[in-house]
């Protein structure tokens, strides 16, 4: 019954994202191409590798959503999971997609121009590009270490996703405790395993590209900004579901809940911002602050409206505007800032990924909205078609009639 | 010395109570305040109960908090005894915030707290008539405060009527 519905919109969706995409890539590169030959390759693994980092992580946050509600006994969240639940289903095509992003260029030119470490004549002595630091690292930052990390992460990521659809719709068709305890086991074991995995693959895929720098925050820092669009990723889904009918079950208590949810982790993901770049800036030991220096001043002030938008968008906007309790109970107020959120952490990644990358030449244009669009339609087509094929209410949830009755 | 009387409706059942409620405020009858052992979701919209105005409080003093720290640290490291510390400018936004957040914090904290104080008039001298010890075990008592002219036997109809298991009246001198 959901179904139809859905994947026609999924289709218009997608059907207008890739044409879009497919269009505005074709130009990009044409007339990037024309400029400088060398740049557009380079930014377009850049985008792609950008966009695939952002959507697989608010897919991974959909599991770990999920995993968190029921290791906290959560009633309130029982008649929604079904939407967070969905979203897990891009990991695998976001596994896939980086892979590929990662070893082709590796397998066609011997090193992957966005990262520098893997650059053989950084490792050999005596060769004028050799960089002792780096191969310092090499006992972690190698490719057959890295790529075994990254499948492994996508493994288990996927496994727990599965893992935990299964017993969710198990329990629709049986009833019973059984699926419920056992999904509190599995989101227990999850909690553990993307503690773990969230903070090394934030490492591997983000702070990599920058080789020499690091931060202890940093894996915190990737987490906070996939969480939170995660987060607006549910709560849009979930105000765009009951606008077109379904999810009848939802009242503004909910949206309520979802809208603290964003506004608390609005603050923290500005709170770690803050705790990384005050220390960055106030020792300023140049091999340590040259990292703020690339954003903030450096590459002729290509990144500094980015780095103060990003704030603005992603602290300023969602605290000021979701502090009252009327507009977290509003649909379109928070709809608006789930879109901001979206967008606004689009661009932090920009921020994490394209100065290490591209320099001053990063620009946005079509080659960005394209891939972005086109990365949307993926994962949209992905998340639409694991929306229907469950119910979205389940009906066996042991919590569902307190989540029926959730008031605030 | 003025006392007050109460009729008080002792109920069993909190839903029934919330109906009660409902019922008693329709009849035109003017609650005054309803006790039980614990909070009852949904109470306050039945009893007309309007929201809060404690977060906009909080909001201001957070405000003054904000400024009173951005200006502390700014005149005194900026005009009053400017210092070079870390070869960082005189006024250094980025090392004033976790102070201007604590003062914030401190502020909005404190603020609301006196303000609930004063509001409601809680202060070390004050006596809480308890006008039933039950209210706070395993009974749900409203009270309707009684006025000259009010008719007692029709209150107890109305009480009774919508599922109270007592219907009792209470002095209380103050």
């Amino acid at each position: 019954m959901i179904a139809i519905g859905l994947i026609l919109m999924a289709v218009g969706l997608v059907i207008a994202a890739n044409s879009g995409g497919g269009h505005g890539e074709g130009h990009g590169e044409a007339a990037e191409a024309g400029h400088h030959a060398a740049g557009w390759g380079q930014r377009l693994l850049a985008n792609l590798w950008m966009n695939n980092v952002y959507f697989t992580g608010i897919s991974v946050v959909g599991v770990l959503w999920v995993a968190i509600q029921y290791v906290a006994y959560a009633g309130w969240s029982a008649s929604i999971k079904r939407v967070p639940e969905a979203l897990g289903s891009y990991i695998l095509v976001g596994g896939v997609i980086m892979i590929l992003v990662f070893l082709l260029p590796i397998l066609f030119t011997g090193h992957n121009t966005l990262f520098h470490w893997t650059d053989h004549s950084v490792h050999e002595v005596g060769n004028p590009n050799y960089d002792p630091i780096i191969v310092g690292k090499s006992g972690y930052l190698n490719v057959t270490f890295y790529v075994i990390r990254m499948v492994a992460y996508f493994t288990l990521w996927f496994l727990f996703f599965k893992w935990l659809r299964r017993e969710s719709m198990a329990e629709d068709l049986n009833g019973g405790l059984n699926h419920y305890n056992k999904s509190i086991r599995l989101g227990a074991t999850f909690l553990v395993i993307f503690g773990v995995t969230s903070s090394m693959s934030a490492w591997d895929w983000v702070l990599s590209i920058d080789t020499h720098w690091f931060s202890t925050m940093f894996g915190w820092y990737v987490f906070a900004s996939w969480w939170v669009s995660g987060l607006a990723a549910i709560t849009l889904t979930i105000i765009i579901l009951k606008q077109m009918g379904y999810l009848t079950m939802v009242t503004s208590n909910h949206l309520h809940d979802l809208g603290k949810f964003i506004f608390g982790f609005s603050i923290f993901w500005t709170y770690i911002w803050f705790s990384q770049f005050m220390l960055y800036w106030y020792a300023n030991i140049p091999e340590e602050v040259i990292y703020f220096q690339e954003r903030l001043g450096g590459n002729n002030n290509h990144f500094t409206w980015i780095f103060f938008f990003n704030l603005l968008i992603n602290f300023a906007f969602p605290f000021l505007v979701l502090m009252t309790r009327d507009a977290k109970r509003q649909m379109l107020i928070l709809k608006i800032v789930c879109i901001a959120i979206l967008i606004g952490h689009w661009f932090d990644f920009y921020m994490m990924i394209m100065p290490g990358t591209m320099g001053g030449e990063s620009g946005f244009g079509l080659i960005e909205i394209g891939t972005a669009l086109t990365f949307l339609g993926i994962f949209l087509l992905r998340y639409t078609k694991e929306l229907s094929k469950a119910s979205l209410v389940p009906v066996n949830h042991p919590f569902l009639e307190e989540s029926v009755h959730h008031h605030v | 010395m003025t006392s007050k009387k109460y009729i008080l409706g002792v109920f069993n059942d909190e839903d029934v109570l919330l109906n009660a409620i409902e019922q008693t405020r329709a009849a035109g009858t003017k609650i005054y305040d309803v006790f039980s052992p614990y909070p009852i979701h949904g109470i306050d919209d039945v009893l007309g109960i309007q929201r809060s105005r404690l977060p906009i409080v909080a909001f201001f003093c957070g405000l003054c908090g904000t400024s009173f720290a951005l200006w502390m640290q700014i005149y005194m490291l900026g005009f009053d005894w400017p210092m070079i510390i870390g070869g960082k400018p005189h006024i250094a936004l980025p090392s004033f915030i976790p102070v201007t957040f604590e003062l914030t914090v401190l502020c909005a904290a404190f603020g609301m707290v006196i303000t609930f104080f004063i509001i409601s008039g809680l202060r070390p001298t004050l006596k809480v008539p308890v006008l039933d010890v039950r209210s706070t075990d395993d009974k749900y008592v409203m009270a309707i405060e009684l006025k000259e002219g009010t008719d007692i036997s029709k209150l107890n109809d109305l009480l009774r009527s919508h599922g109270a298991i007592e219907v009792n009246e209470k002095e209380v001198v103050k």
